[in-house]
């Protein structure tokens, strides 16, 4: 009897111990990885990092700064997280609504995406690639928001997909007896009902989008300036960090630390200005 | 029965894959009357309510066969438009399922999709339904808050104004005072006993108690079949059937 009690009581403590050490790790990790960014970089982090381009000679540590990558990584990650919206929002509340979530098509779709979001991003680039020689179009800016657009797409929608079929049943058919259409109930019921979630979802598409780099490296390509249209090439962050971590200069190394706390900065203002905004319309939500 | 009945079913099987549900309902359900659709949890009296307007369907591998008629027009004719035949029926749910809107818009929610202006503007209609179901003295100083915050009776009444603002002819109600508390229900209540005059209402409840106060007419359902059906005095009082009289009595339930 006593002995049977300790080595619960064992058990007890060898679980808690180990549940305890995880979300140490977890939290430590992420305290760990921004200590990093902050001391290795917090040398070059100065005005000119957010406001100026490279100047001649940038990656042999001359002036300049990664104006280039913030504006070319703003512009074409939003490009696609909005494209990417516009597709996997009406694919989702087909899949959910009209179709029903246990139906046939919503299996194979579900399948499909998950399938898709499997696949390495460095085979989106590939890919985009050769969509890009197919339409005879260089590395541009419009190549890497396709590309991207294609990347975030199954996570996007996936996601998306978990909070839509999580709309109760009850709430849809109360708006069905009023005689509202699936179109009807679909926009102005499930995607209210829902909105939170599908922000939240667009937000960590753009999260993965915007912190990428194998799939923009071949199809949009890297420039020292601001890209004035779709057909030029446009820098990104995480290739500027690829470039200046890969240069054998110190200075430059430090730069690359730099620009990757502007990237997590970025993520985290984008996160918290949407979960602010979509604060006001949670309080209308029926649990 | 002397008046025509506006809501008629004639032989109605309906199946869950193989499962049947409901087999070989015959039912004429009286005007402007409070109809009591009784039996035991899960003997389809929900599948029944859900028949008249067309929710069944949607769901996964339903077959349904036979006629239910409103007026002359058979609501399972593929001719007839869904979005129509919902619109003349007002549902009531087991627990109350407020859109994620404001109270206001909930009101408006149904009159907007329907383009309704009968009753002239919108802030009017709102008005007349949240009076109607005695909510307005409550909520008219918060018309655009979110309809969450109400209480659930509250909520209940909101989600019955909301029905009424279609202008429907019937209202069907499932179990609608099982998730309130006794003050909600009795509110809920004294609200069908004075709309029965200008609608028809169709109650399911397993409250044989809650038929007793409401019911004129009354259905008695058994393992997907009609066993008896005939005004309450006459089911509660000298029921016919052998398996009425158990559940009456309380020795099957």
């Amino acid at each position: 009897m006593r002995k049977k009690f300790s080595a619960k009581r064992l058990e007890e403590l060898l679980f808690s111990v180990l549940m305890k050490a995880s979300a140490v790790i977890v939290f430590g990790s992420l305290f760990v990885i921004i200590g990093t960014i902050i001391a290795r970089g917090i040398g070059s982090m100065n005005l000119d990092m957010i406001t100026k381009t490279p100047e001649g000679g940038y990656y042999l540590g001359k002036e300049g700064g990664v104006l280039n990558a913030i504006i070319g990584s703003f512009i074409l990650t939003i490009a696609a997280t909005v494209l990417a919206l516009l597709i996997s929002l009406p694919v989702v509340l087909y899949i959910n609504i009209f179709k029903g979530k246990g139906s046939r098509l919503a299996v194979v779709i579900r399948m499909s995406l998950d399938f898709l979001w499997g696949i390495p991003s460095i085979v989106y680039g590939a890919f985009g690639f050769t969509i890009m020689m197919f339409f005879g179009i260089t590395a541009s800016l419009l190549a890497g928001i396709i590309t991207v657009t294609l990347f975030i797409l199954p996570i996007m929608a996936r996601a998306m997909d978990e909070v839509i079929s999580m709309v109760p049943h009850d709430l849809l058919e109360a708006s069905y007896s009023l005689g509202a259409t699936k179109y009807e109930t679909a926009f102005k019921v499930a995607t209210r009902q829902a909105l939170s979630g599908i922000v939240s979802a667009a937000l960590i598409a753009f999260g993965r989008g915007i912190g990428d780099a194998a799939s923009v490296l071949f199809t949009a390509g890297f420039s020292d300036r601001i890209p004035l249209s779709l057909l030029q090439p446009a820098a990104t962050l995480p290739l500027a960090i690829f470039f200046q971590l890969g240069t054998p200069f110190p200075e430059v190394q430090e730069r690359a630390y730099a620009s990757a706390f502007i990237l997590t900065v970025l993520i985290l203002i984008i996160s918290i200005l949407a979960r602010f905004l979509t604060s006001r319309h949670k309080r209308n939500i029926i649990q | 029965m002397n008046e025509k009945s506006l809501l008629q079913v004639r032989d109605l099987n309906v199946a869950y894959g193989t499962t049947p549900a409901l087999k070989g309902i015959t039912l004429d359900i009286p005007n402007k009357k409070i109809t009591a659709i009784i039996g035991p949890s899960g003997c389809g009296k929900s599948t029944l309510l859900r028949a008249f307007n067309r929710l069944l369907e949607d769901g996964d591998e339903v077959s349904i066969s036979g006629k239910v008629l409103v007026g002359s027009e058979d609501i399972y004719d593929p001719r007839n438009d869904v979005t129509q035949i919902r619109k003349k029926m007002g549902l009531l749910s087991q627990r109350p399922y407020p859109l994620p809107m404001s109270i206001y818009d909930n009101i408006a929610y149904g009159p907007r999709i329907h383009g309704l202006s009968s009753m002239g503007s919108m802030d009017e209609i709102v008005q007349y339904y949240l009076t109607v179901v005695g909510l307005w003295d409550e909520v008219k100083d918060r018309l655009k808050e979110p309809a969450s915050r109400l209480s659930i009776g509250q909520q209940q009444r909101l989600c019955l104004a909301r029905g009424l603002a279609v202008e429907p002819e019937i209202i069907l109600a499932d179990e609608p005072t099982s998730a309130l508390d006794p003050k909600s229900s009795q509110k809920i209540e004294a609200e069908f006993k004075s709309l029965k005059n200008r609608y028809t209402i169709i109650i399911v409840t397993h409250i044989l108690r809650q038929a007793r106060r409401l019911a004129d007419y009354v259905a008695f359902i058994y393992l997907g079949e009609l066993i008896e059906h005939g005004p309450a005095g006459q089911i509660f009082e000298h029921p016919q059937h052998e398996m009425t009289r158990e559940y009456i009595q309380g020795v099957i339930s």
